[in-house]
């Protein structure tokens, strides 16, 4: 019998910002697809900008923790709550949406 | 503004519909700021499916559904994205659509939209899939035989392949561009289960002649033809608010008919202008070459030329 189908990668970090983003509507950039990556921001009460990853290549834990900790220290979100559905981003695509999800939330 | 500007002929503000993405079409197609969504990404209506496979799924399944305003009209609108899994038709997908028709026959806009981009049913989710489609075809049918238009619009790069392209026949009125395609089975397949002698995938020229909107628009299987232009197909949508026609048994009597003559007169063409050579129309060599706005001019299957 074949093997079961590789699991998605499920990761989650959080980190504390200064920065509340207040209350706005959903905002989606990006498109699952192959090297590609939808990015969902979200308000929420905590005061940290939390990141919930869900990807299709394993193993890069670390690379999405230093990417990600590098678009809070740029932005240094509170009350943000970011999902990602990624299908094998690289990390510049992957801060690309990053950057044009938050450029959506600032332009209403 | 400094005088090298004013200089400057107006460039022509075309925006490729083929390289928008769905939201993006609906944004710019749609009279501005209209578009309610229902079961938005924020909803997180994904597939069942997806994950048990290792496929990470959309918050919205590859499809937004809702309603807004074009030309001030109210119109119900889907758009599937092409990038997502092709545009592939899953079950929460198929039952989006499915419920965007079904909500058609309770609120009666004035037309349903159907934005298609997809490759038919999404083989990683099989039965549920094909059940989804079927379902649609059903639901549209519902919505037409109710009086309510509806308009698929085809202009993505993958193209409406597979149930989807049953389904857009299944409309009251189809817009292509150029770029679009509209098939059932499609190259890869029929490369697959006939043989190349039979159809060479990897020949584009070949697969868009045979299934591109210009040969579409041609034969009678789509009614308008417009350039790759989010502007064009607005104004194209615009027109077809206009274009139910009614579900009865004479007029899909009248499409039988028509269909066999085309099977009886070109059904051995083994290519796009031989067909057209049999049918009659586009005798202009230059057909397969011509612009857009001359293509329309030529005579073609159901309609004299103008």
């Amino acid at each position: 019998m074949s093997n079961p189908a590789p699991a998605l990668e499920t990761l989650s970090y959080a980190f504390p910002g200064t920065k509340p983003a207040g209350p706005f509507a959903p905002v989606l950039a990006g498109v699952v697809g192959s090297g590609n990556l939808e990015v969902l921001l979200e308000a929420s009460a905590e005061p940290v900008c939390r990141f919930d990853v869900q990807t299709s290549a394993r193993g890069f834990g670390s690379i999405w923790e230093a990417v990600l900790g590098d678009f809070q220290r740029r932005h240094d979100l509170a009350g943000v709550r970011v999902s990602i559905h990624d299908m094998g981003a690289t990390p510049a695509v992957v801060g690309l949406r990053l950057s044009q999800a938050v450029a959506q939330l600032r332009t209403p | 503004m400094n005088g090298m500007n004013a200089m400057k002929p107006a460039l022509p503000s075309r925006i490729s519909y083929a390289e928008c993405s769905a939201r993006e079409r609906l944004a710019r197609l749609l009279d501005a700021d209209t578009f309610h969504e229902w079961l938005p990404p924020a909803q997180r209506l994904t597939s069942p499916h997806l994950a048990q496979l290792g496929v990470p799924g959309a918050f919205d399944d590859g499809v937004a559904i809702g309603c807004a305003r074009l030309a001030g009209h109210e119109v119900f609108v889907a758009a599937q994205e092409g990038a997502f899994m092709g545009g592939g038709v899953g079950e929460v997908h198929g039952a989006k659509l499915v419920g965007l028709f079904r909500r058609a026959l309770r609120d009666r806009p004035r037309a349903v939209l159907l934005l298609a981009e997809s490759g038919g049913v999404r083989l990683h989710e099989a039965n549920a899939g094909l059940i989804a489609v079927s379902e649609v075809m059903r639901a549209l049918l519902d919505a037409r035989a109710a009086g309510i238009a509806v308009i698929v619009l085809i202009g993505g790069a993958n193209g409406c392949f597979g149930g989807m392209g049953i389904v857009a026949r299944c409309a009251d009125h189809i817009v292509m561009s150029d770029a679009g395609r509209l098939a059932m089975s499609g190259p890869e397949v029929i490369e697959a289960s006939h043989g190349v002698e039979e159809f060479d995938a990897r020949d584009r020229a070949l697969v868009w002649r045979v299934t591109g909107g210009r040969h579409r628009y041609l034969v009678g299987d789509c009614d308008q033809l417009v350039e790759d232009d989010v502007a064009a197909f607005r104004d194209a949508a615009i027109v077809a608010l206009d274009s139910h026609r009614p579900l009865t048994l004479p007029a899909l009597q009248d499409e039988h008919a028509l269909l066999q003559r085309r099977l009886h007169d070109a059904g051995d063409a083994i290519d796009a202008p031989v067909m057209w050579q049999r049918l009659g129309i586009a005798q202009d060599e230059r057909a397969p070459d011509l612009a857009v706005h001359e293509l329309r001019a030529l005579e073609r299957i159901g309609e004299p030329a103008r």
